[in-house]
Parts: C-alpha cells; structure tokens; sequence
C-alpha cells in the first residue's frame, strides 16, 4: 500500500535552471512558474551553488531532479546519497523531487549515465522496493522518469506496462519525457501513442521537452536543440491525456540565451492554454 | 540472466569495450551499447576537461587527452558526484609523467580550487571581533575550505599567467620551497603562496588551534622577539585574507557585573 500520496498537479511553465542563466535569475524578474535544478549540483557542503539556489528559491517554486539516485540497481539504492538528497529537500522545499527510472550504479562502480533496464517482474520488484527506500527516507511520493534507451532487453513487459504497475505498487508519481518517448519509440520501433495510451495518466505531474538529434544507428537524447514539431504534437496529446501539468523545456547543452528558451517555453503555454479552454 | 549479471555485463562493457562483454549482454545491440560507451567516455573526458582547464592548457590538448584516457582505463568511477571523479587525477599525471613537477602542483591548485569552490560555509572574524581575547587561551580556527600544499616549481605563477591570460612563463624550481594555500573568500576560491614557516604555522593551527603554541613554536623557530613578532604578523595577514573563522575559548578578560550586584 503506498505510503505517501502525490504531490497535487501545478500546472505551470518552468526551465531548468543552468549556470549560463544564474545572472538573469538572480537579476531580473524571469517568466516562468518554477525551475527545476539537477539535485546532485546541490548536494555540497556549501559555497555559491547553493547561495543562488537558495536566493532563487526565494523568487520560484524549485523542483529537484536527480541524475545517481539508481533506482534500478540490483544491489540496492545508498543511504548515504539519500542523506544527502533528505537534506536537500528539507532546506529547498521543493515542487516535486524527481529521477529516472535506470540504474546508473552496480556495486562500487557509477557509469554517470543513466542506463536501461529489462522490464522483468525480477527488475520490476527490486525497483519498486528501491523506490519504497526512497520515499520512505525522504517522507514524500517521487516523480520518476521515462528514460531515452539505445538498448531494449528481451523483458515481460513494455516500459509503459513496467511504468504502470511501478506506480500502482510504490505510489509514485511520473515525470513525462515526451522527447525521450519519441526518441525510444523510434530506436525500438513502437507507437509512440501506444505509449501515452498505456501509461497511468492521472500520475504525471510533470513533462519534460527537449531536442535530440540524428546518430548514426539511431536517435540521440543530447538535449542541445530546440523541440521538434513532431515531440511538440506528441506533446499536445500527452496534455489531452493527462491535462496541463507542470511543463518544462530541459537545455543541457548549446544552451542560448534565455529569451530564446522562454519564447520556446511559451509554445508549451499556448498547447497547454489550448487544452485548458 | 538477473538483473545484477546484467548490469555486471554492462559495467564490464562500459569499462572494457570487449566482444565478450558485448555478447553477453545479447545479440543485435552493438549500435545502441556503442551508444552508451560514447556516453560514458565523453561524459568522463568533459569532466577532467572542465575540472583541469589550465592543466590542459599547459600540457596541450592533445597530451591531456592521452592522460584522461589512461586515467578513465585505470580508475573507473565509484562516487554518486561527477565532481568526485577528477580527485585522483593528480595521481594520475604523477604517475604518467613523474618528472614533471609542475604539472602535478598544477592539477594540485585547481583540484583544491574545486574543493574549496563548494566547502562548508563559514563566516570570517573581522578583526573588531578579536577585543578583549585572552591570547594565552584562544584557538584559532581556520576556513574549512583551506588546503596546503608543498611547492617546488613556479605552478602557482603559471596557473595565474594562464587564468589572466597572461603570457605564460617557463616551468621552474624554485630557489627556495613555498606553500600553496587554497581557500575561499566569500564565494571566489582563493590561491595565495606562502614561506615554508608559515605553512608550518598554519599546519600547527589547524591541527590544535592554540595560539598560545602558535607563539611557542614562531618562538623556537626565529627568536623570542622576532617569533612573536612573527606570530602577531601571520595572524594579522590570516584575518585580513578572511582565513580565520572562529576563536574558540575567547574568554573577556573583563566581565560586566551582574545587574543585581
């Protein structure tokens, strides 16, 4: 039975917050509803890092989003790296806190990227017991979310089968990335809508949108380019599913200037408007 | 195959690129596992990359890279943090290049610039706050975010001339040993070169924090008066560069009677 409810939907417009774009956080009045951080960024001693964050905290919702959690390793998730993230969380009060559903580490070693499963009810029980550590330590429900995959494992399930029991035990909420469902849905060959279709609607509470690009074999997540139109029609049917929910465009690389991602941000408001009327 | 086989093999693939990891993890992957190996190669090189950018530019681009790669063969990384994986480095280049001083001390000072980069906080003591201090009980406390070092090249002059961009100069020993010290003043990272006395001094405070043995030691060194003068001098330039953060068992020497006397 799961423990912890779901944080209520914010149906708002936000960015990730990278360093390029610190100045006009900390100086200026920036549109938006809410950054989101990449956790482990935060998770230090002290110094400048943490002084912005905590004065933009004080201007917008912040959302944690973490890249080492490793809720699908077989040897289990390291309690302290959730110190560290309790800490985080308890200072921040963040929006929502949020990973992805991979494993990124395997006894002492840590790949720093994060890396497919096989959807097996094997896979399926050690994830879920991962995330039931998870919740527990941080006393809140999670996000976790659709991972971009290079690699499908011969599994039980279809990741939107995986996604959907994996909430329904653990209580989790998801975090939606659209482009990471185009990208997967055209390395592996599935419909994309088959995948909007099979996951648990009424448990996203977050999207995310971004660029990819062409690979040689097949569709890089290098979230260095603007949003596609197709992602962005995907998306559009993704919001008639699970209504506007929170909303972001993640730029990690070939980051421009922010007036260009708000003016791409403002493309998600109008979808989401649209739905909303 | 478990789940834990599985990510064994994949680990394995990550860190050797062999056929015999890349079969065991099935048929008809190897587009998408070239994928991940990219991944993991690159995402490590931009770390070292951005972790050591005045190393790599003393060394060359094309030396560093050798470096980084033999680096991300030898030690795979373990740590939750990305930031963790450029610690060892250093030991690295020491070992790829043991007659090269100045390469060592540089990957020293910006490691350590790093480090202090995200430190605990403390504030400084101004010295307004230091009236009234019993010396002969007072322990020093420094910023948790100094780092010493042993010099004997000009590392600290060439990663200067390169973070100014100025032209850079020839690597040298030097006529006499120094100290690197790293710290952070506010929120810039600091690095500052010292004489191997006041490294000593510095190293006995922050080891006991007794000013009082402090004196004691500068005394034994230099000279009854010189040593005090020298102690007064030292703690004198740690406040003004914000090194100083605590004065523990500061007792008032004068106390305020109590209201109902």
């Amino acid at each position: 039975m799961p423990a912890f409810p779901l944080p209520r939907p914010f149906a708002g417009y936000g960015l990730g917050l990278r360093k390029e774009h610190y100045q006009d956080f900390l100086e200026t009045r920036v549109p938006v509803d809410f950054v989101e951080v990449i956790s482990e960024n935060f998770m230090i001693d002290g110094g400048q890092p943490l002084h912005i964050l905590r004065r933009v905290r004080e201007r917008h919702p912040v959302i944690l989003h973490g890249v080492s959690m490793s809720i699908g390793s077989a040897d289990g998730i390291r309690h302290g790296y959730l110190q560290r993230l309790k800490a985080l969380v308890d200072e921040i009060e963040p929006l929502f806190v949020s990973d992805h559903l991979c494993w990124t580490r395997i006894d002492g070693f840590n790949s720093h990227d994060l890396l497919p499963l096989p959807y097996t009810e094997e896979a399926l029980d050690i994830v879920c017991d991962n995330i039931d550590r998870a919740q527990n330590a941080l006393g809140r429900a999670m996000l976790f979310e659709n991972p971009s995959s290079y690699v499908a494992f011969d599994g039980a399930m279809s990741e939107w089968e995986f996604i959907a029991a994996m909430t329904k035990r653990t209580g989790c909420g998801l975090l939606l990335d659209v482009n990471n469902v185009f990208v997967s849905a055209s390395n592996h060959g599935f419909d994309a809508l088959d995948y909007l279709q099979g996951i648990p609607a009424d448990r996203v509470r977050q999207i995310h949108l971004a660029g990819h690009s062409q690979g040689r074999d097949m569709l890089i997540d290098t979230h260095d380019a603007a949003v596609i139109d197709a992602v962005w029609r995907l998306y559009a049917t993704a919001i008639s599913r699970c209504g506007p929910v929170a909303t972001m465009i993640e730029r990690d690389d070939s980051i421009p200037p922010l007036p260009v991602l708000l003016e791409e941000l403002d493309i998600a408001r109008h979808l989401g408007l649209k739905e909303a009327a | 195959m478990t789940l834990a086989e599985l990510q064994r093999d994949f680990r394995a693939w990550l860190v050797s690129a062999s056929d015999e990891s890349a079969a065991r993890l099935g048929g008809g992957k190897r587009a998408g596992l070239a994928v991940y190996q990219n991944n993991y190669r690159a995402q490590l090189v931009g770390c070292l990359e951005q972790s050591f950018p005045q190393v790599r530019a003393w060394m060359g681009a094309e030396a560093f890279h050798y470096a980084a790669v033999s680096h991300i063969d030898r030690h795979p990384p373990h740590s939750w943090t990305l930031d963790a994986y450029a610690d060892n480095f250093g030991a690295t280049l020491a070992a790829l290049f043991p007659r090269n001083p100045d390469i060592h001390e540089l990957a020293w000072i910006e490691a350590a610039l790093t480090t202090a980069f995200v430190a605990r906080d403390a504030a400084p003591v101004a010295a307004a706050d230091l009236a009234n201090i019993d010396w002969d009980a007072a322990r020093l406390l420094l910023a948790p975010s100094l780092l010493t070092l042993p010099a004997t090249t000009n590392a600290a002059g060439i990663w200067s001339a390169l973070h100014e961009g100025r032209d850079r100069p020839e690597a040298e020993m030097l006529a006499q040993p120094c100290a690197l010290l790293v710290w952070r003043r506010g929120f810039v990272s600091r690095l500052h070169t010292v004489d191997m006395l006041e490294h000593e001094a510095i190293l006995h405070v922050q080891a006991n924090g007794s000013f009082h043995a402090l004196c004691e030691m500068l005394v034994g060194r230099v000279g009854e008066s010189e040593g005090v003068i020298r102690a007064g001098a030292m703690l004198a330039g740690w406040i003004g560069s914000e090194l100083v953060t605590g004065v523990d068992r500061a007792l008032p020497i004068f106390t305020t009677p109590n209201q109902g006397d």
